[in-house]
């Protein structure tokens, strides 16, 4: 909510022209009123040898909260405690960014009628920003400056110095200093820089934000190492847009009943950017390894027991002798996705029939996944606390029964391949256990023989000598104790009709 | 039936015994008077016509083209009606097969007896009357032709068509002087109330009969008291004694003394004793044996006794039914071949088992009727309850017990046999047949919009949305539903305050309860930490005996969403082992006889649980504040000096950073580092439920003096005392010491207190559940909720408008539901039943209503 801009000068070159380039006298305070409060000019210090001035917005947290109604989730809920309760007023975040455009937009257009010839000119700048919330802290900080001229000093501001142990807040200390760019240029890369630092998703912003960005970033942002940042993170708070019609609130009110983050419960569902990635190769393997699997069973129905955003069913779809797919998950938000992904809405009635979603979930039984060829659970039992596990192992072998089960679950001994993974760390950030080859087996071999199935194991992906493969894959197999009696019976019937036909 | 007496009815009027739940087809041609009859002898609402339902599809009654989707209407609103145990009466013309079939099949389907009535009036006659109506006139002759042609036809084939009744009113008199009379299903005894001794599979075994009688105080077969005993079937073969046991029981029946239902044993010695031919095998080689030594008549007053066995009784007004082999709630009191095969030999999953025998399905697991289903078949070595159903066959043939349930008092009496009668072929199943509970509760119990029935408050609605997120917060997270018996409910907080600069205030607290009528109240200081809710076992023998946890936890520690409390089981499990050691030097197990506590408490510091939130949220607040103020404050120093006018914003800057300075010290207030337990605070203010009880309703100065004992006794320093006043709602002076006691606790910078009733669910005069808590939270605390600045008079002035509404709704629902959970637990219901209502607390809980309430 605050920042300095300060300059220095020379009796023929004043440093008082800061009042012309801006527009703003520097002997008057004045206020301008903005959609998100009061911005307030002034100026600390005018002489021709320093002039400083301060850009001050009184945030309305009422207007905050009044525009934010059903707007996203993020940091700024219709119904979230955090909606009240933010840094909004405080932090050098979005906010100020769209003040500064507003109150000073003459000087970034780089206009200045009364002395044309100011607005062309480099001078001496000194930005600071005392609170600036920078997502990707310091070093990136410096990354996004550096590169446009500027000399950065950057400094962490600690959560509490009452509790050190807490570490480092999200918000530097920022000063940046350059004899080389003009104000326009400056003003422009703060406006576009500050969101970009706050990558904060609370705001909704309109769809002509890419003309913005466009307009702003002439000139310095096609050329600058990290555009692509820039770009994906300024126009991310987008994603929002494309949000808000799915987002329930349920779980984020459930997360604040426990005094916890929104993230530590509504997490079933990575974030969006991440999931329109392109499918990691073990991710495809793992797919190819389930549907040749399917295929050697000759399964026909086929459920995909926490389903997520759909992949696998969608994978499913494209060969007709899966004649019946149904997408499971406890997610109501990974259901959503998926239905979207799957475009289900526009799908033509044949192709509609052979596939269902629905939320359910494991720990439970349910009639609906009784009589089905196959079920799959791909990367789904890590994601359970193991005193749960007896119920999934009921749910699925003792209740749901179908004649084939597949079960995917990481092979922790692999990890250690894994160059991004620090030792000792698990995959993702809800794996509740990662189980090493014997475990796996261990816990199939127990459960095949509790329920009746026969089990096999196959690796996916590379099969290391050493740790064995990334991927470990159990197939179960109901025993054939009633296949043999229902053979039989068709031996049987077929002898019987052969009598009659002779 | 001769002629003559047919003419003698047809004038006094014949008596048409229909039963009260069945399917009833009136049979006759067009004209021949259905509907009139129908009228006469049913309900409006029993009977449906296929021409109603031709209007309904084609908005002509008399549209023959749309006869197809008529009837599929009529269909279906018979099964409907059926399903819910309607008895109904199908109007139409019904005189071809095809048509009756379909009516049949329905009523199989619905497990009903189907009924024909069939109206055989003259051709002549059916004529007259379409003539005189102006919607039938034209139809032709021959179409009634054809009726009467396709009646006679019918006729004799009703009976094997399937109608279990099939009355024929020959002639217009004869319809018009016919007089309907419902009579009950034979299964239905629900007037009978007992009290009863239900028996299990007896086998022969006479002597062990003997002296379970004797024990339950029989005395020549009659109980003084007048109980009726009741036998699940399977007295006959494999034992020692069957003419014995068969005497007993059917003198005990014939005088009224017992009930009977018959087994598979029974059914298959009836076939037997009708000179079918059947195995001698599972022990009926040994019963001929015996009968044979025992006379004609015997054999006969037996045959007739098994014959007339009914395959199951509803008793005592729907509350408890008994069978041989266990029955789903939709067959209870249903009539037909199926449910009769239920009741005599349960349901098999279609698999067979290693014997090649086939496998049972488990029935009882799926069972959540409210009726208590008794039963007997599966041998088990203890008889124990499964969603109220239990199994009474304990084996006394093969060497187990013989087991007697005595109900409504549920207890449990049997007498051990005297040998072992008869080798089984396998070994006792070591569980009930249904399986047990320690297998998942279905997703049906839970899913989707539900109205759970409370107790306190009544029927309370879930939304399916909200259920969707309870079902994934339970799913992903929570503890196991076994050890999950309760969750808190929210609290709503006092009403707005107007006294300058509060928002909160007791003072609204007090008056509020005054005006509810409650005179007295406690104020329990707010601890600013976790909500924790603590099952403690007092061993883990306990656990597995009352919780089913078999060799695990011995207990849980579990927050408002019921996830764990700490990641580490250790930890814990550390938690519970002093609070063990608190209640055994307190006493307490003995005391409240019970061998586990459910208690509610406060679990702090705050920022061992909302760590997260705290850096993310609440000193990320005060971080930004801290380092933006200093310089823009200094910014405004400086122009003023130069003489700029800044008008107000340097004091309004001076006052907004002064306010994120206490923010900050607010939160700080709640946070200290923790090692482990060390420096972790656990202070309990109630105990829920003990074994067999819920202690909801002890007043809160009994509830405190039991929970100060277990502060008292703990040596460990993990538990932590409530200071509370107790204050007259109606006395001045009181609740003046109650204001300062706040403002004093409030001003030192404490999170506030909760007012409660000093009674315990109260009710106020409308008989409506008071709040049974409120919150007043201090001025200080507030900042945390409403942000730093929410002091400012502007703000406070906003702030006032606050809705409380639906947070007090909100908390009185959770409430009750939360009793509900506890009282269903205290009676021993099925998990299912205690999970229900825990659930319902989860979903409401994401019901959209103002966090800062």
């Amino acid at each position: 909510m605050f920042l300095t801009i300060s300059t220095t000068g020379t009796p023929e070159r004043p440093a008082t022209d800061l009042g012309f380039l801006l527009h703003k006298h520097p002997d008057n305070a004045q206020a301008f009123s903005t959609s998100y409060g009061t911005a307030h000019v002034l100026y600390p210090e005018a002489s021709a040898e320093r002039c400083t001035v301060a850009l001050l917005l009184e945030v309305d947290a009422v207007a905050l909260v009044r525009r934010g109604k059903g707007k996203g989730r993020g940091g700024a809920p219709d119904a979230a405690l955090a909606q009240y309760v933010n840094d909004r007023p405080y932090a050098a975040s979005s906010l100020l960014a769209v003040a500064l455009s507003s109150v000073f937009s003459s000087a970034m257009k780089g206009t200045c009628r009364a002395r044309p010839e100011l607005p062309g000119a480099v001078r001496p700048l000194r930005i600071e920003i005392p609170a600036l919330p920078a997502r990707g802290g310091p070093d990136l900080v410096r990354g996004l400056f550096e590169p446009l001229g500027w000399t950065v000093t950057v400094d962490a501001v600690p959560l509490d110095t009452g509790f050190p142990e807490w570490g480092d807040s999200r918000y530097v200390r920022l000063v940046l200093e350059s004899e080389e760019r003009t104000l326009a240029e400056a003003l422009r890369h703060l406006y576009v820089l500050l969101p970009v630092l706050d990558d904060a998703k609370h705001y909704w912003v309109a769809p002509d934000e890419v003309d913005k960005l466009l307009r702003a970033g002439e000139g310095w942002l096609p050329g600058h190492p990290e555009h692509k940042l820039i770009t994906s993170r300024y126009l991310s708070r987008r994603w929002s847009l494309t949000r808000q019609a799915m987002e329930r609130l349920e779980l984020v009110r459930l997360a604040e009943t426990d005094d916890s983050e929104v993230e530590e419960i509504d997490n079933a569902v990575e974030a969006e950017h991440e999931t329109e990635e392109k499918p990691t190769p073990l991710a495809v393997q793992r797919r190819d390894a389930i549907i040749a699997a399917l295929r050697s069973a000759g399964a026909a129905r086929v459920l995909d027991l926490g389903c997520g955003q759909g992949q696998l069913v969608q994978a499913l779809l494209k060969d007709p002798r899966f004649t019946e797919i149904v997408g499971v998950d406890v997610s109501v938000r990974a259901l959503t996705i998926a239905s979207r992904r799957l475009k289900l809405d526009r799908m033509g009635e044949r192709q509609a029939s052979r596939v269902r979603l629905f939320q359910g979930s494991l720990a439970y039984t349910d009639k609906r996944l009784r009589g089905y060829d196959a079920a799959v659970l791909s990367e789904v039992v890590e994601h359970l606390d193991p005193p749960r596990l007896p119920a999934l192992e009921y749910a699925v072998f003792g209740s749901a029964r179908p004649r084939t089960v597949l079960v995917t679950t990481p092979n922790v001994e692999y990890n250690v391949r894994w160059e991004s993974l620090p030792a000792g760390h698990v995959r993702h950030g809800d794996h509740r256990f990662e189980w090493t080859r014997a475990e796996f087996r261990g816990w199939a071999d127990a459960v095949a023989e509790r329920h009746g199935y026969a089990v096999e194991f196959v690796p996916v992906g590379p099969d290391d000598p050493e740790v064995g493969p990334p991927t470990q894959m159990a197939v179960f197999s109901l025993n054939t104790a009633t296949d043999t009696a229902t053979d039989t019976a068709t031996t049987r019937t077929t002898n019987e009709k052969e009598a009659k036909a002779a | 039936m001769t002629q003559t007496q047919e003419r003698t009815e047809d004038v006094q009027g014949r008596t048409l015994p229909v039963t009260d739940l069945s399917l009833v087809v009136l049979i006759g041609a067009s004209g021949s008077g259905k509907s009139t009859f129908a009228r006469r002898h049913f309900q409006p609402t029993e009977v449906i016509s296929s021409d109603f339902c031709r209007g309904l599809v084609a908005d002509d009654e008399n549209d023959q083209s749309a006869s197809r989707d008529a009837f599929d209407v009529l269909h279906y609103i018979a099964g409907k009606r059926l399903a819910a145990g309607r008895r109904t009466v199908v109007d139409a013309t019904s005189v071809q097969q095809e048509s009756r079939r379909q009516l049949v099949d329905l009523a199989k389907k619905y497990d009903v007896l189907p009924i024909a009535i069939v109206l055989d009036v003259p051709e002549e006659v059916c004529a007259e009357r379409n003539a005189g109506r102006t919607d039938r006139a034209d139809m032709p002759r021959r179409v009634i032709q054809r009726h009467t042609r396709e009646l006679r036809r019918s006729l004799r084939h009703l009976e094997r068509e399937g109608f279990r009744k099939v009355h024929v009113l020959r002639g217009v008199e004869a319809v018009e002087n016919a007089t309907v009379v419902t009579e009950k299903r034979f299964n239905d005894l629900t007037h009978l109330t007992g009290p009863f001794d239900i028996i299990g599979d007896i086998h022969g075994c006479s002597s062990e009969l003997e002296a379970l009688l004797g024990k339950l105080g029989y005395v020549d077969g009659a109980h003084p008291d007048g109980r009726t005993a009741v036998f699940v079937g399977d007295l006959v073969d494999r034992g020692p004694d069957t003419p014995g046991v068969l005497r007993r029981v059917m003198s005990m029946v014939a005088s009224g003394d017992a009930l009977c239902v018959p087994g598979n044993h029974e059914n298959k010695l009836g076939r037997w004793l009708k000179g079918r031919k059947v195995q001698h095998t599972h022990g009926l080689a040994e019963t001929v044996e015996q009968l044979e030594r025992e006379d004609d008549a015997f054999r006969t007053q037996v045959r007739e006794f098994v014959d007339g066995l009914v395959s199951h009784y509803v008793l005592d007004g729907g509350r408890l039914v008994v069978c041989h082999a266990g029955l789903p709630e939709k067959y209870h009191g249903r009539t037909s071949g199926r449910v009769r095969s239920h009741a005599l030999y349960g349901d098999t999953t279609g698999e067979t088992d290693e014997f090649g025998l086939p496998v049972r399905y488990p029935w009882a697991e799926d069972y959540r009727g409210r009726a208590a289903v008794v039963y007997g078949h599966t041998p088990v070595p203890q008889a124990t309850w499964l969603n109220n159903t239990i199994c009474l066959d304990t084996g006394a043939v093969f060497g187990g017990k013989l087991t007697a349930l005595r109900w409504p008092e549920r207890e449990l009496v049997d007498v051990p046999a005297e040998r072992v009668w008869y080798e089984p072929t396998k070994p006792l199943a070591s569980e009930a047949p249904g399986g047990h509970e320690g297998r998942p509760l279905d997703l049906a119990d839970v899913h989707g919009r539900r109205t759970v029935e409370t107790r306190h408050a009544g029927r309370i609605t879930v939304r399916e949305e909200n259920a969707a997120a309870a079902l994934e917060v339970m799913s992903r997270f929570a503890v196991d539903p076994r050890l999950l018996p309760y969750l808190p409910p929210t609290m709503a907080p006092t009403a707005t305050s107007r006294i300058e600069g509060y928002l909160e205030h007791p003072a609204e607290a007090f008056a509020q309860y005054a005006a509810d009528g409650v005179a007295r109240v406690v104020c329990e200081e707010k601890h600013m930490g976790s909500r924790a809710v603590a099952l403690v076992c007092r061993d883990a023998a306990a656990a597995d005996e009352r919780f089913g946890v078999t060799g695990g936890p011995t207990g849980s520690l579990y927050t408002r969403t019921g996830r764990p409390f700490f990641d580490d089981e250790a930890m814990t499990e550390e938690v519970l082992a002093r609070v063990r050691r608190s209640a055994d030097e307190a006493g307490l197990w003995d005391e409240l006889e019970t061998d586990w506590l459910l208690l509610d408490a406060e679990l702090m510091p705050w920022s061992l649980k909302a760590s997260g939130l705290l850096r993310t949220q609440y000193a990320a607040v005060g971080a930004a504040s801290g380092a933006a103020f200093p310089g823009a404050l200094a910014a405004l120093e400086g122009a003023a000096a130069r003489g700029v006018d800044v008008g107000d914003l340097l004091s309004r800057q001076r006052d907004r950073a002064a306010d994120a300075a206490a923010f900050t010290e607010a939160y700080r207030r709640y946070c200290w580092p923790t090692e482990g337990l060390e420096g972790v605070r656990l202070a309990p203010f109630q105990i829920l439920a003990v074994r067999g009880r819920s202690l909801t309703a002890l007043p809160h100065d009994e509830q405190l003096s039991l929970i100060d004992r277990l502060v008292e006794h703990d040596g460990s320093g993990l538990l932590q005392t409530t200071r509370r006043l107790f204050v007259d709602t109606g006395d001045a002076e009181s609740v003046r010491a109650g204001i300062d006691w706040w403002l004093e606790m409030t001003g030192r910078g404490g999170e506030g207190m909760v007012v409660k009733p000093a009674g315990a669910v109260v009710r106020d005069a409308r008989g409506r559940l008071v709040q049974p808590g409120i919150k007043c939270r201090g001025r200080e605390y507030l900042r945390i909720i409403y942000g730093p600045e929410y002091t400012r008079p502007d703000n406070l002035a906003r702030l006032r408008h606050r809705f409380l509404g639906h947070k007090r709704s909100l908390a009185v629902r959770e409430y009750a539901l939360g009793l509900e959970a506890l009282d269903r637990l205290a009676e021993g219901e099925p998990l299912w039943r205690v999970h229900e209502a825990v659930f319902g607390v989860l979903a409401l809980e994401s019901e959209p209503v103002d966090p800062r309430l």
